[in-house]
Order: structure tokens, then C-alpha cells, then sequence
């Protein structure tokens, strides 16, 4: 043993990379997402077409005309372009959104779980009268309160989804809580703040991680539904759900236009539902072998 | 009695509520502590070792803790007069613990050399590298070998034996240590192990000059490491005495029970087998204002029953708690 040398330290981060890529269907995910995320990254640069430039003499092209990979839409505009920024869009809203839920969700999941008594109850009863209103209800009226617009569906489906990070993460908390290693921190000078943040939620973390990667692809097929609905994106903004709901009406005469947007949600979904599975298969002890 | 006391726990009662009433953890307790002295808590599982230990960092869970009454002086100031900011100051800092589980005591997400660095950095101001160079020192200190690798190790890289060098380390990571709490240090940890950590303890406090309180129910662990013993039981003080005195003249029934329990103990030397305390611990929720050793003891009187018995001496610093003591050793049957 004196001999080896100690090996590098993979720790629990490093290790779990190294399951990640043992599982398949998780880095199919994670492939989607980088390829989105490239696209996302250098849109102005493989974006063939400036996105809000239409040409009315080349409007309604099916896909693979001269110039137009993907065709174009009713106002002549690049689908291929349009599809890409809408892409950058897409990603921006999911992240931003879950952002805004995870600060949120965090700081009332950790300060519920971690103090426990009347704070907790409070803070947990707020939460469920949160979660008996339907998801899909609650960001719409939130939108409405707010006003339609990007910023606001963003904000509203951060709102709707803090209950479960909340949840979730105050669960953690509460087994975290009871560790041997809280307690001689504790007896170590450290103050709850530092106790909380420092010593308990990088402990606790990883089933919230789990639920965020889920929630990006929910928050993007919900700001697709809100902006399909008017409620998000406003016109010319390149953005899926706007694109399936202005040209719905041409389902039967030109199908790439509603089509090509529905598929890169499913598509977009479907890489951070991937990889939130495989996550949770990693993360989730009960579920490591 | 005590010159240049550093703890002094003066009629200490500690309570906790629960759902089925209130259980009185800790009763009329005082102990004191010399500079530079080890005093071995010695008692089974659940006699309020423990909640005496959190008691004096202040580590009781309240509610549904309480401490109801009592005072504990640390170098002439009472802690429980203390703001928990002016407790965190002293946690870590003058006051430093050790706890029994090395396994799951440290934090599992970080090396531990940061942890170490980090009461550094938590305590005094220094630079994150300084801090990370003591960090290496200490555990070179507590004998870990290849300290600078091992600094980067997780817990989980560590052994038993090895982690619990590390919470000594991350114990002794204040800048002035005047009281390191042991809480059962050993008891996790096997045999040969056990001595090799008492024996760096013993030698650790030595260098510091710092009081040791050690939690144990081993009195082979007490006979090895403490200056001065006191016996609990349900919650009570029963015995206090120097090291030498409770082995060889133990006055109280229960004391005379946990050497009999201690294979090769002198009250056992010569008998066939180990002896045991017949019964059990009462519960703390019924336990009257009797001696709470009275359904065990072989010399129980009907006055145990109803009162507990005031604090009888037996020389300078031996008292006990018990109205038919045992007889006391004379020189000649000692040896």
C-alpha cells in the first residue's frame, strides 16, 4: 500500500461523471443538448439567414429548395435560421427559469428543512397551496398578472416550478441535518448561515440537481405553450411555440412550418429528460449500486 | 479544592420534553476541571455523559432541551450566561470536541485538509495557503502518515483509526485549545487502534497544556489516560475521585459494579468469571427523588428510596454519593 502511490481523488462529483458515461440513454441527452447548446452558441454564425428577414417572393418553400435547408414559412422567412435562434431562445428560457426557481426554491427549502418548527410549517403550507393550483394554471395567471411578455413567462414558470425544488431540497436537508459531521461543525464555532450553505447544501443538493435538469426541459415546453398561447414571446421573436401557434393554420398546406418547431421541442425535452433520468439513476443513492 | 480550575459545572440539571413527559437527563450535577487536568465521565450508555458534554458547548437542541438550572464556569465566566454568538467564539476556539463516531463526523463533500483549514480560517485570520500549510502540520501532528497527500484525501479515502486522527487534528485546529471534550473517542474504533489514539491524545494534551474531559464507559480507557474519575449514573454524579482512588477504594455499589464489569479490573482479581449489575438502567421518566441506583444495589435501604444522599467525603478530593458505602480499603487489603 506504502508503495502505490495514493491514487488522484475522484471524489463524489468525479465519480459520478464516470457512472454518467456508463449510461447510454443519459449522454444521448446530454449529446442533444450540447448540439443545441452549439447551435445555441454560434447561431449568427451557421444561422444561413438572418431570422426576421422575410422574402415574400420565396414564402411557403418546402424543405430543400435552393437556399433554404428547411424550407421557409408563410412570410418567407428561413426556417432553418428561425428554428436555430429559436433554439438560443429556448435554452436561455430554461435556464433563466429554473434559476429563478432554484434561487428561490433553495432558500425556502433550506431554511424550512434546516430550522424546522413554525418556520417550516409556514413556509411548507405556503408551498402546498402552491402546488393544488395546476402547474400550467398558475404560471398563466401569474403571466396574466404580470403582463405577456418573454421576461414575464420566464419569471412566471420560475415561480410555478419553486414549489418542487423547495420540497425536495427540504427533505435533504432534514436527513442532512441530523449528521454526525453537522454537529461538530457545529461545535466548531460555525454559524447556521455557514452551516446551512457551506456545510449542508452541498450535502444535500444532488436530488435538487436531479429535479433541475428535469425542469429545464419542462420550463421550455412550458414557455412554448405560454407563448403558443400569446402569453410569451411576442411577434417576430423567433420562438418555437410562437412559430407552431402562428402558423397553425397551415398544417395541411405547408407542414414544415408547425412541424419543424414541434420536433425541436421534442427533441430539446427529450435531451434534458434523458439526462435528468440518467442523473437521477447516478445521484439517487438508493438507486447506486 | 480545585486551584486554577478551568471548568466548573456547579448543580447542572438538563431536562428534555417528549411526548411522553419530561425526562430529566442530567440532575444536580457539579464537576470541576483543573487546568491541564484529565477527568474521566464514566458511566452506561444514556447516564447523561453526553448531554453533560453538549451541555457545556451549548449543543443541546432547545427545545426540546432545556437546562434548567446550574451554572458552568469556564476560566471564571458562565457560559450559560452567553450569547450564541459569544458560544460560537468559544466553540472551536477554547472549547474544541471530539466526537464518537469518526466515520460519520466529518464532512463527506470536502478533503480533510480543508475542513482543517477551515477552523483556521474560522478562528484567526490568516491567508488560505497559511492555513492550508497548518492544516498539514496538525495532521503531521497526529501522526497521519504522508500528511500532505493525505490532506487531499475525502473521509471516505480514510480509515477509521485515520479519521479520527483527523477530528483530533480538526480538534486541535484552535488557537488556543484550554478544554478539548473527548466523547467517547475510542469506542468506534478496534482495539489496537483504540491505544494508539489515547496515547497521542495523552501526549497531544501534554503539549498543549490544555484540560481533557474524556466521556468513556471503558474503564480500561479510564485507568489508562485520566488524572481524576466521576461516576454517573441515571443522570447523578455517584462518585468523584483521583484515578488511583476509585480503583483501589471504590465507596460507592455502582462504582464497585463497573470494575467488576472490566475483565483483569482489581476488584476482579481472582474471580472465576466477569461479574455483571443485575437489572437495568430505570427510566428517567419515573425516576423519583430516591438514589436512582436503589432497585440494583445489593445494599440498598429503605432510606434510598426516598431521598438522595448528600455528598459524603472520604479524603481531600474523593467524594461519593451513598448512604451504606462499601467498606473503605485499608492499605493492606489494597495490596
Amino acid at each position: 500500500m506504502d508503495t502505490k502511490p495514493i491514487p488522484a481523488d475522484p471524489g463524489f462529483w468525479a465519480d459520478s461523471w464516470h457512472q454518467l458515461k456508463r449510461n447510454r440513454a443519459a449522454m444521448a441527452g446530454l449529446l442533444i443538448i450540447a448540439c443545441f447548446a452549439l447551435l445555441a452558441i454560434f447561431a449568427p454564425l451557421l444561422a444561413p439567414h438572418n431570422p426576421l428577414e422575410q422574402v415574400i417572393a420565396a414564402r411557403m418553400s418546402p424543405p430543400l429548395s435552393s437556399g433554404h435547408l428547411l424550407g421557409t414559412d408563410d412570410l418567407g422567412r428561413d426556417m432553418l435560421s428561425r428554428l436555430i435562434y429559436g433554439g438560443r431562445l429556448s435554452l436561455i428560457i430554461g435556464i433563466i427559469s429554473v434559476s429563478i426557481s432554484l434561487i428561490l426554491g433553495i432558500s425556502l427549502g433550506i431554511v424550512a428543512g434546516y430550522f424546522g418548527g413554525w418556520l417550516d410549517k409556514v413556509i411548507m403550507r405556503v408551498i402546498d397551496i402552491m402546488l393544488a393550483f395546476p402547474y400550467i394554471l398558475l404560471t398563466i395567471v401569474i403571466v396574466a398578472i404580470l403582463g405577456p411578455s418573454l421576461m414575464n413567462a420566464m419569471v412566471a414558470i420560475g415561480i410555478s416550478q419553486m414549489p418542487r425544488y423547495a420540497r425536495v431540497l427540504r427533505a435533504s436537508v432534514m436527513a442532512e441535518r441530523e449528521q454526525d459531521y453537522v454537529m461538530a461543525e457545529r461545535a466548531l464555532g460555525t454559524s447556521n448561515f455557514e452551516l446551512m450553505f457551506r456545510t449542508i447544501l452541498p450535502n444535500a443538493l444532488a436530488p435538487t440537481i436531479v429535479q433541475a435538469t428535469l425542469g429545464v426541459g419542462e420550463a421550455i415546453l412550458s414557455s412554448a405553450g405560454l407563448s403558443f398561447l400569446g402569453l410569451g414571446a411576442q411577434p417576430p421573436t423567433p420562438e418555437w411555440g410562437l412559430m407552431i401557434a402562428s402558423s397553425k393554420q397551415f398544417i395541411t398546406s405547408a407542414w414544415w412550418i408547425v412541424t419543424l418547431p414541434g420536433i425541436a421541442i421534442l427533441l430539446a425535452v427529450l435531451g434534458f429528460n434523458l439526462l435528468g433520468d440518467g442523473l437521477r439513476d447516478i445521484l439517487d443513492p438508493r438507486l447506486r449500486d | 479544592m480545585i486551584s486554577n480550575e478551568l471548568l466548573k459545572i456547579d448543580a447542572l440539571c438538563v431536562s428534555f420534553n417528549t411526548q411522553r413527559g419530561k425526562v430529566r437527563a442530567v440532575r444536580n450535577l457539579s464537576l470541576g476541571i483543573a487546568e491541564g487536568e484529565t477527568l474521566a465521565l464514566v458511566g452506561e450508555s444514556g447516564c447523561g455523559k453526553s448531554v453533560t458534554a453538549h451541555a457545556i458547548t451549548r449543543l443541546i437542541p432547545m427545545p426540546p432541551g432545556l437546562i434548567e438550572s446550574g451554572s458552568i464556569h469556564f476560566r471564571g465566566s458562565n457560559l450559560l450566561s452567553f450569547s450564541e454568538k459569544q458560544m460560537r467564539a468559544i466553540r472551536g476556539s477554547r472549547i474544541s470536541m471530539i466526537f464518537q463516531e469518526p466515520m460519520t463526523s466529518l464532512n463527506p463533500v470536502f478533503t480533510i485538509g480543508a475542513q482543517i483549514a477551515e477552523v483556521f480560517l474560522a478562528h484567526s485570520k490568516m491567508s488560505k495557503q497559511n492555513a492550508h500549510t497548518k492544516a498539514v502540520e496538525l495532521l503531521k501532528l497526529v501522526k497521519i502518515p504522508d500528511p500532505e497527500k493525505r490532506a487531499k484525501s475525502y473521509p471516505h479515502q480514510l480509515s477509521g483509526g485515520m479519521r479520527q486522527r483527523a477530528m483530533i487534528a480538526m480538534a486541535l485546529a484552535s488557537p488556543n485549545p484550554g478544554l478539548m471534550i473527548a466523547d467517547e473517542p475510542t469506542t468506534a474504533l478496534d482495539v489496537t487502534i483504540q491505544a494508539q489514539v489515547l496515547r497521542l491524545l495523552a501526549e497531544l494534551k501534554e503539549r498543549v497544556g490544555m484540560g481533557l474531559l474524556l466521556i468513556t464507559h471503558d474503564m480500561g480507557v479510564v485507568a489508562e489516560t485520566a488524572d481524576r474519575v466521576a461516576v454517573m449514573y441515571a443522570g447523578r454524579k455517584v462518585e468523584d475521585a483521583p484515578v488511583e482512588e476509585i480503583f483501589t477504594n471504590p465507596r460507592h455499589p455502582y462504582t464497585l459494579g463497573l470494575l467488576g464489569c472490566q475483565p483483569s479490573a482489581p476488584a476482579n482479581r481472582g474471580a472465576p468469571r466477569l461479574t455483571s449489575i443485575g437489572g437495568s438502567v430505570p427510566d428517567l421518566l419515573t425516576l423519583g427523588e430516591g438514589c436512582p441506583f436503589e432497585n440494583r444495589c445489593n445494599r440498598a435501604l429503605p432510606v434510598c428510596r426516598e431521598n438522595f444522599p448528600s455528598a459524603a467525603a472520604a479524603g481531600s478530593a474523593h467524594t461519593y454519593y451513598c448512604h451504606n458505602p462499601e467498606a473503605p480499603q485499608t492499605e493492606e487489603r489494597r495490596s
